[in-house]
């Protein structure tokens, strides 16, 4: 019964929220209140049972980039595969930081690396089995490795660290070159050692090995493109049946999983079944009923959802506000007049009012306001703000200094580009352009689809010059949970691209540079993460960021769920660990 | 009336071939227009983070560095003829009809368009037999008593129907009969047909009624408005002066000749809506053609938004073939071929 009345303010909150069509405000809390939620899967793991049993439902507002393990890119299917495909490597099911600490899986140990640092070597567990019960050996692991990262042609969907990183010599993969032999950057000297060669020393290699690539596949049984549709498992759960993208997936127990080989325990649900492309608002009005359990794109409740949790106590007790490790901010392009004076880029930086882009995207409860471009929980992060001003609102006194020195005593013009379909992000341009307008620098706001925002507009430094995008919104989160899987993709120089440019700042500052090439190649952690401090230093001295907000996301846990916690690796709920209450 | 027939299928296939120039001008013409380099092109069929390997191998299989015109030939010939696509192990043969393949998803579009279709069939098909039945008698009896109660609380529904956008009626109809009282199965619960008939009924009465909610209101207010216009006709009266029924002089004069105009509606309103009811489905989170029209449009998937396009074209020249036929039944003023 009490559902029932949760149910009804819910739908009476949405309704009112339809009604009055309002969005985030601003203040403590979305809709100006002080709301402050359970936060209890944070840190710890809330609701722990040994209880098996019962099906799991996931949702999903959009679908999968593919759920073939070696041809995804995004956390939330990262978190997902490992139901289905063991790693080499994995995250230990722990909240808070010990979570983010790889931990060997397939493997009996994390790697052993060559004092040249160039070798990395694994050795798989005894008694590992694919779902048809036939062997898991080191070649399936060397296959996976050269299907996922050097068959561009085939398989593009997928970061490709081991293209960048192996010395493969010009190895065309296994749909051009079917002798696995001449693979020569991972050799398999018996079947359960793993050798992956190196062109130069990668301190972070554990990260790469937890990375869905590692993940076995049997060459006989590849399909390409259409592996997704029938992945060989050797996890806890297969695929019930072939795949049709887009409908209902059903994972199913694969009887020939050993839990004794298995560091985590990640086969509580007799079922698993995945909803793809449902709308968020009934998402989460059915999460909030409980006929859902999880969202599994892990990306936090809608507005309207929002208000519901937010003004309700039992349903703020079930809920989580965790930072999500992205971090949105501005990139300022150094090769657009009049960036290429940093005083310019420096009077942007200080005329920025923090507090009302914090308010765009709906005050605390939607993100902290970062001062750098390292979010805290990566190690390495200090609470640096070269560029603070009083209440992170502005100040006219540095603004005016630097105009004066930028030779533009009365401002400049300028362009702010957005994603035209992102309505946080355009408000947050709003914003910025409102608070610049006061110091005299005018912009233009120049609105681009998400869809094409990173391949043909602000990904694409030639159309940036053109367009004269002075000021680009974008956002970023790790992909592995270190300094260098943070920065290297938005700072190093190397990582400017001609399309899908990430580097939206387009910093090729040789230090930086220097640096994060250096960080991978020192193997003590926290030499490691002085560097990044000190990259993150000189990047925010380059004033081409302006971060603004670490972004936060309201998880909602329904009461059925059982070992729910936030995983640092993930940066969303750990959906290996999770169980129903029968 | 084969002649007729005929002339207006080439009609629509020319139509078709524009509007497949037209899509395809918006994904690949206007783009370069634009500025938009084949890299960029290339880029979007690629994931998070292109490398210039996968644009270079996009950009060879896509056909992206050819000029525009080859490019369109390309798909053209596809669609009648079919095409290959390599998946790395296998090649992979899309028959014709090929509506192309995608590479976002990395699967054939054409299956999936059939996949989807019952769905929105069952969606338009339930949702129009309640429209027309409700519209329709709700206009006639709201127009033979003009002024009346009846008449002023149907206009007044009528008015709320038209006026409140289908996303708002279905969350509210989802809020108070799925989640505070769960008479109606929540939203992504659709059944097939041939799985189980009732399950399938069950989870679509809210989408039908809310559907037919607004087109049933504009139905009722344009059959009052012709019904009121007939009514005073000369023929009316002539039926009446011969002693007709009044129920005669209703259905059979009356009614029959304030329909033209409702059929004429119809055949547009439903054909778009076999292309996908996008509100409702997505709403509902109907696995139906309008959903994956716009996720395909969210996500630049060309091929899929093509498809659809090709296929709502097709049910709209299709419907209105069968509406101007409908006609010369419906109302014996019109003359085919006239």
């Amino acid at each position: 019964m009490r559902k029932k009345w949760l149910g009804l303010a819910a739908a009476g909150t949405s309704v009112a929220m339809l009604l009055s069509a309002c969005g985030g405000g601003g203040g403590n809390g979305e809709g100006g209140g002080d709301y402050s939620v359970d936060n209890s899967a944070i840190s710890s793991i809330v609701d722990q049972s040994k209880e098996q049993g019962g099906t799991l439902k996931l949702a999903h507002s959009d679908q999968f980039d593919s759920l073939d393990p070696g041809n995804t890119y995004y956390a939330a299917n990262w978190d997902f595969t490992r139901l289905y495909a063991r790693t080499l490597v994995t995250y230990p099911q722990k909240p808070g930081d010990k979570g983010q600490e790889p931990i060997p899986d397939l493997a009996t140990d994390l790697g052993e690396v060559s004092d040249d640092g160039l070798t990395w070597t694994y050795t798989l567990k005894k008694g590992l089995k694919f779902q048809d019960g036939s062997k898991i050996t080191s070649e399936d692991v060397k296959y996976a490795i050269a299907r996922s990262n050097f068959a561009p042609e085939v398989l593009n969907k997928g970061p490709n660290y081991f293209f960048q990183l192996l010395d493969a010599g010009d190895y065309k993969g296994p749909y051009k070159d079917d002798n696995l032999d001449n693979f020569t950057g991972v050799t398999t000297p018996d079947d359960r050692t793993i050798k992956f060669h190196l062109k130069k020393p990668f301190a972070e290699f554990d990260y790469l090995a937890a990375m869905p690539q590692t993940s076995p596949v049997p060459a006989d049984a590849d399909t390409g493109t259409q592996y997704q549709t029938n992945v060989v498992s050797t996890g806890p759960y297969k695929f019930e049946s072939e795949w049709t993208p887009g409908q209902t997936l059903t994972l199913v127990r694969n009887e020939h999983y050993d839990p004794s080989t298995d560091p985590l325990t990640r086969n509580r649900p007799d079922k698993i079944q995945v909803q793809w492309k449902q709308e968020e608002n009934d998402r989460d009005k059915r999460l909030i009923n409980g006929d859902l359990h999880v969202d599994v794109a892990g990306l936090g409740v809608e507005a309207s959802a929002r208000q519901d949790i937010l003004r309700n106590e039992d349903l703020r007790a079930n809920a989580d506000n965790p930072q999500t490790g992205f971090l949105l901010y501005f990139a300022i392009n150094p090769n657009v007049e009049p960036f290429d004076k940093k005083a310019c880029r420096e009077a942007v930086l200080y005329g920025a009012d923090k507090t009302a882009m914090q308010g765009a995207w709906g005050g605390t409860i939607a993100g902290d306001i970062a001062t750098n471009m390292l979010p805290p929980s990566i190690k390495g992060y200090k609470p640096i703000d070269p560029y603070g001003t009083k209440g992170q609102k502005g100040s006219k006194k540095k603004v005016e200094a630097a105009l004066k020195e930028c030779g533009m005593p009365d401002g400049f013009s300028t362009n702010i580009s957005y994603r035209s379909d992102r309505d946080k992000e355009k408000k947050t341009a709003e914003a910025l352009q409102q608070a610049l307008q006061q110091y005299g620098i005018k912009t233009d706001l120049k609105g681009y689809p998400a869809g094409t925002y990173t391949s043909e507009q602000a990904g694409s430094p030639e159309f940036v010059h053109r367009e004269e995008l002075g000021i680009i919104a974008y956002g970023w989160g790790a992909d592995w949970p270190s300094g260098y899987g943070f920065l290297s993709q938005i700072m190093h120089g190397d990582s400017i691209k001609p399309a899908g440019n990430s580097n939206l700042s387009e910093l090729d500052d040789p230090e930086v540079n220097k640096l994060l090439d250096e960080s991978v190649q020192t193997e003590d952690p926290a030499a490691r993460a002085e560097i990044y401090a000190e990259v993150n230093q000189l990047a925010m001295e380059s004033a081409t960021f302006l971060p603004y907000l670490n972004q936060k996301a309201l998880l909602y846990r329904p009461e059925e769920l059982s070992n729910v916690y936030f995983s640092e690796a993930y940066k969303m709920y750990d959906y290996s660990a999770l169980g129903l209450e029968q | 009336m084969i002649r007729y027939i005929f002339r207006r299928l080439a009609a629509g296939v020319v139509l078709l071939l524009v509007v497949t120039m037209v899509v395809f001008a918006i994904f690949f013409l206007v783009p370069r227009l634009a500025g938009i380099d084949s890299d960029g092109l290339a880029a979007r069929y690629i994931g998070k983070s292109p490398s210039p390997e996968a644009i270079a191998a996009v950009k060879e299989r896509l056909n992206l560095d050819e000029p525009i015109t080859v490019q369109y030939w390309e798909f053209v010939s596809g669609l009648v003829m079919g095409q290959e696509y390599d998946s790395g192990t296998d090649i992979i043969h899309c028959d014709a009809p090929c509506f192309g393949y995608s590479f976002k998803t990395n699967t054939e579009v054409w299956p999936q368009l059939l996949e989807r279709l019952p769905v929105t069939g069952s969606l338009a098909i339930g949702a129009a037999v309640i429209w027309l039945v409700a519209g329709v008698s709700i206009g006639v009896l709201s127009a033979l008593r003009r002024g009346s109660l009846l008449d002023r609380a149907a206009m007044m529904t009528a008015l709320a129907g038209v006026s409140l956008p289908i996303f708002f009626t279905g969350l509210v109809s989802l809020a108070l009969l799925s989640y505070y009282w769960p008479i109606f199965p929540p939203g992504g619960s659709y059944t097939d047909f041939t799985e189980n008939p009732l399950a399938w009924a069950h989870g679509l009465v809210l989408p039908w009624v809310t559907l037919a909610f607004l087109y049933a209101a504009m139905y009722a207010r344009l059959t009052r408005a012709g019904m009121l216009d007939t009514m005073g006709e000369d023929f009316i009266r002539t039926a009446r002066a011969k002693g007709l029924p009044e129920r005669t002089v209703v259905t059979k004069h009356g009614l029959r000749a304030a329909l033209t105009p409702i059929i004429t509606i119809f055949g547009l309103d439903f054909g778009l809506m076999l292309g996908g009811a996008v509100l409702t489905e997505s709403t509902f989170s109907l696995p139906g053609l309008g959903k994956f029209a716009v996720d395909a449009i969210r996500g630049s998937d060309l091929p899929v938004v093509l498809g659809v396009t090709m296929f709502t074209a097709v049910f709209v020249v299709i419907a209105n073939l069968v509406v101007d036929v409908l006609y010369a039944w419906v109302d014996p003023r019109v003359r085919v071929g006239a």
